[in-house]
């Protein structure tokens, strides 16, 4: 039954995981527009870069 | 109407022989504005156009799948609105729109993009879902006139939005609520696998200090997930306690917090039956309960909110010869006030200066415009049609007639919240039985069944465990979502929740006419006129904003518009041709002494040698109208016709839709009184309707629909708003709140009927953890499923409406 010691806490900190990034995504307001988010998928184009720089400039300030 | 000209509109800028726009499509004649490589109805057309392309936009016209709006020439307004942003400490400065005129992703899109490529904008960011832009920028608060000019440059129009402090709590619960369900959930999640090698391991392979092991981590994961995600419910529980009442969250916290401390107690003295698994997963069950329950009633507020925000536009005010923009509450009595053409009236007054029509349709239901002139009594919500006016303000904001219209409003409605909804009349006595039923169950084993205190707490936690509302707490909420969108994918908007319980009783319904019935906008009558005379009234007819000019643009599609016709403010329009002038407009304006009086709304063509033409005018049925009508009749409902227009018009309304009760004339006040008499009679009463006029009998009814093109605050007053200009809402909403009462009562019935079989098992003690856990989560699953059927059933019907 050794292989508890190392099953329960993987299995635990996976879920833990999960946990937290669910969490952070509701923080960071990914939840706000679901519709928006539908169809942001669809542009595909060069701002994506601007906008990936965006939430840099967003997470750092 | 300029919706009626898009659908005229090619599909696309390009698609077909007919020259349109390229930036709304509207078709183009030879008055042609030419810039920057392309061809525009108006120059707000050709400045939205260059300045997409000066950005390098242009992707703009490939990712849209719905066409624009004709921008505005004006360019809006020149307000400051540097008082609604917010200076943050670092220099960054704050500030939040609504935007009206979002079409499809395309505008996401070109928004976003369009303010980004300013340099100092450090977040732009526009939500399909709320049409709420959250703009960042490094610089000065003044900034926002710019940003908001380029907003409004692209066509959209937008105001300034400051979220209020109960929507702010609306959408902190919101988010406490999720937080608090991804605890539960994870927690759940784990416990379970525990408790599940605990049920399988108790068969033999495990030995007692191994499950005690797994029952203390169950523990160390259930306190803190249980003492978070149990709070809402805590919260609740113990605000009713200290007042003396219960509701459903007192047996769920006695529940949850039994069940934990039981667990506790049995894993301090090695006991077998730990009950951790059931308290978390009752409170996951619980909150997504709760949460989809939030979620419906939050949509409905948002929308609401949406709605009031556009009503409290600010005000173009006259002072010291500059014009200021005010919000409305702030407009004095005395106080002179500009009306553009095409803008809504918002103080009652009367007016100084100008002479134009107006629209009062959604106030008295009256289809037909009135001219009006200086000297003459307006009122908050008439639309000014022609030219502009100043008004000289003798009421503004709750003073007007549409403040007291709100007042009387609010005063219907609270009748109708003494309402008390299904779920909560269960709750009444559900709490006070289960408590009762455990606490027996625990005595009745102490003394006559002779078992230890211990045994008896435990099979008294065991009652209640098993009776924890937890498919009586899914059961209404899943149903109302499933509803709602259902509806919603039918284009009604449901706003509350509670509506649909009170439609399920309708066994009457009054119509509005003008705007419900009748499509609220003037239509040309076919007399069988010359084509080639309705194609030059149609192409003169094309440069007004007139609604009779429109609807006659829009009965004659194939006119080009006349590049040089002038437009007479409050009279009408003429062209000057080699054979002479030829005119459109009222009967003096095209030279004929008066004309024969009937019911229709007329223009008159005047072209040189030859006799006057009228052209007449009348608001047209919705195209399902009559079948629809004609549905509800067959399904037994008593139909009523209420309107505020002239006999005659309701009379050929009534007529050819076949309703045999109906009055004309009918004010907001009577048509309220018309609606508590039927109530009176015993009556559950349906009330459509879209106008000001309506307002108060949409409050007063027991559910109200509007359609979208009515007025802001009969949809505020309305339980559900009904979009695409299609009767058949009315005859679906009634069905879907039929479904809605159906499967709410089945998964009432079923959640008891549950209780009825498990309660017995809980008393004789036979309720392991394990069976606890089954029962539950079956339970669950059952009334979930159930509630989805309805959806089910919806999709199955698509076709026919």
């Amino acid at each position: 039954m050794d292989i508890l010691l190392y099953l329960i806490p993987a299995a635990l900190g996976l879920g833990l995981i999960g946990m937290l990034g669910f969490l952070w995504a509701l923080r960071s307001g990914q939840f706000e527009d679901l519709d928006g988010a539908a169809q942001r998928v669809l542009f595909d184009d060069a701002d994506a870069e601007a906008r990936a720089g965006q939430a840099r400039k967003g997470n750092r300030s | 109407m300029t919706a009626t000209l898009r659908q005229l509109a090619p599909a696309g800028p390009t698609a077909s022989a007919v020259t349109v726009c390229d930036h709304c499509g509207t078709p183009l004649g030879d008055a042609v504005v030419a810039a920057g490589g392309g061809r525009f109805c108006c120059r707000g057309c050709a400045g939205a156009y260059g300045l997409i392309r000066d950005l390098g936009l242009g992707r703009y016209y490939d990712l849209r799948t719905e066409l624009a709006e004709p921008a505005r020439a004006d360019g809006g307004d020149a307000a400051d609105w540097s008082e609604f942003v917010e200076t943050r400490p670092d220099g960054r400065c704050h500030a939040e729109f609504l935007v009206e005129g979002l079409h499809c992703a395309a505008c996401l899109w070109l928004v976003e993009q369009a303010l980004r490529a300013q340099p100092d904008i450090r977040l732009a960011r526009l939500s399909a879902t709320t049409r709420r832009l959250v703009l960042e920028w490094q610089g000065a608060a003044a900034r926002v006139n710019d940003l908001a000019g380029i907003v409004q440059r692209l066509g959209y129009r937008c105001l300034p939005y400051t979220a209020d402090s109960i929507e702010q709590a609306g959408q902190a619960e919101e988010k406490q609520l999720l937080r608090a369900m991804a605890v539960a959930g994870f927690a759940a999640a784990n416990i379970m696998l525990l408790s599940v090698s605990v049920w399988s391991g108790t068969a033999g392979s495990m030995g007692p200090a191994t499950r005690d092991l797994f029952h203390g981590i169950s523990a160390l994961i259930a306190l803190p997930a249980v003492a978070y995600a149990g709070r809402p419910f805590f919260r609740s529980a113990w605000a009713v306690l200290r007042q003396g009442r219960t509701n459903m969250d007192v047996p769920i916290s006695v529940g949850v917090l039994l069940a934990t401390g039981v667990s506790l107690s049995e894993l301090l003295r090695s006991g077998p039956h730990a009950y951790f698994d059931a308290a978390v997963m009752l409170l996951f069950f619980l909150l997504i309960g709760r949460y989809l329950d939030l979620r419906s009633r939050g949509f409905a507020r948002r929308s609401a909110q949406r709605l009031l925000a556009f009503a409290l536009r600010p005000v173009s005010v006259l002072a010291a010869g500059r014009v200021q923009q005010r919000p409305a509450h702030r407009v004095r009595p005395g106080d002179l006030v500009t009306v553009a053409a095409g803008e809504r009236i918002a103080v009652d007054g009367v007016i100084r200066a100008g002479r134009s029509a107006v629209d009062a349709s959604l106030i008295s239901g009256e289809t037909l415009p009135q001219a009006v002139q200086a000297g003459s009594q307006v009122f908050a919500g008439m639309v000014n049609l022609d030219a502009p006016l100043t008004v000289t303000t003798t009421a503004a904001g709750r003073g007007t007639l549409l403040g007291e219209i709100a007042r009387l409003m609010e005063a219907a409605e609270q009748g109708r919240n003494a309402y008390v909804r299904l779920a909560d009349r269960v709750a009444r006595w559900y709490a006070p039985v289960v408590h009762l039923a455990a606490l027996l169950s625990g005595l009745g084993w102490f003394f006559i069944g002779h078992a230890s205190g211990h045994d008896a707490i435990l099979i008294a936690a065991a009652v209640l465990i098993i009776t924890c509302p937890c498919a009586l707490a899914l059961a209404v909420p899943v149903v109302q979502v499933v509803a709602a969108s259902r509806l919603m994918r039918r284009g009604i908007l449901l706003k509350s929740a509670a509506a649909l319980e009170r439609a399920a009783g309708v066994d009457t319904i009054v119509f509005d006419k003008t705007g419900t019935l009748t499509l609220g906008a003037p239509r040309l009558l076919d007399d069988g006129h010359d084509p080639a005379l309705l194609r030059l009234a149609a192409g003169l007819a094309l440069r007004s904003r007139h609604p009779l000019c429109q609807a006659l643009a829009a009965a004659c599609p194939a006119a080009a518009p006349a590049g040089a016709a002038e437009e007479i403010a409050g009279s009408g329009l003429r062209l000057a041709t080699p054979e002479g002038e030829v005119r459109l407009g009222h009967a003096r304006f095209a030279g004929v002494a008066a004309g024969p009086s009937d019911d229709c709304s007329e223009l008159w063509l005047a072209v040189p040698d030859r006799r006057p033409l009228r052209l007449r005018f009348r608001d047209g049925l919705r195209a399902d109208a009559v079948d629809t009508v004609a549905l509800l009749r067959r399904q037994g409902y008593r139909l009523l016709l209420l309107s505020g227009d002239r006999p005659g018009a309701v009379a050929a309304a009534a007529e050819s839709l076949g309703i045999t009760e109906w009055e004309a004339q009918a004010g907001p006040v009577r048509k309220a009184a018309v609606i508590a008499g039927l109530k009176q009679e015993g009556r559950c009463v349906l009330m459509a309707g879209d106008g000001l006029n309506d307002a108060v009998a949409l409050a007063a009814a027991d559910a109200s629909l509007s359609p979208s093109s009515g007025l802001d605050i009969a949809q505020n007053a309305a339980d559900a708003v009904f979009q695409g200009g299609r009767l058949a809402a009315v005859p679906e909403f009634l069905r879907v709140a039929r479904g809605n009462r159906r499967l709410v009562r089945q998964n009432l019935g079923f959640a008891l009927l549950y209780n009825l079989l498990a309660v017995p098992l809980a008393v004789a003690g036979q309720v392991t953890p394990l069976i606890a856990a089954v029962a539950m989560s079956a339970s669950s699953l059952v009334v979930v499923l159930n509630a989805l059927r309805l959806g089910w059933g919806g999709s199955r019907t698509d076709g026919g409406v």
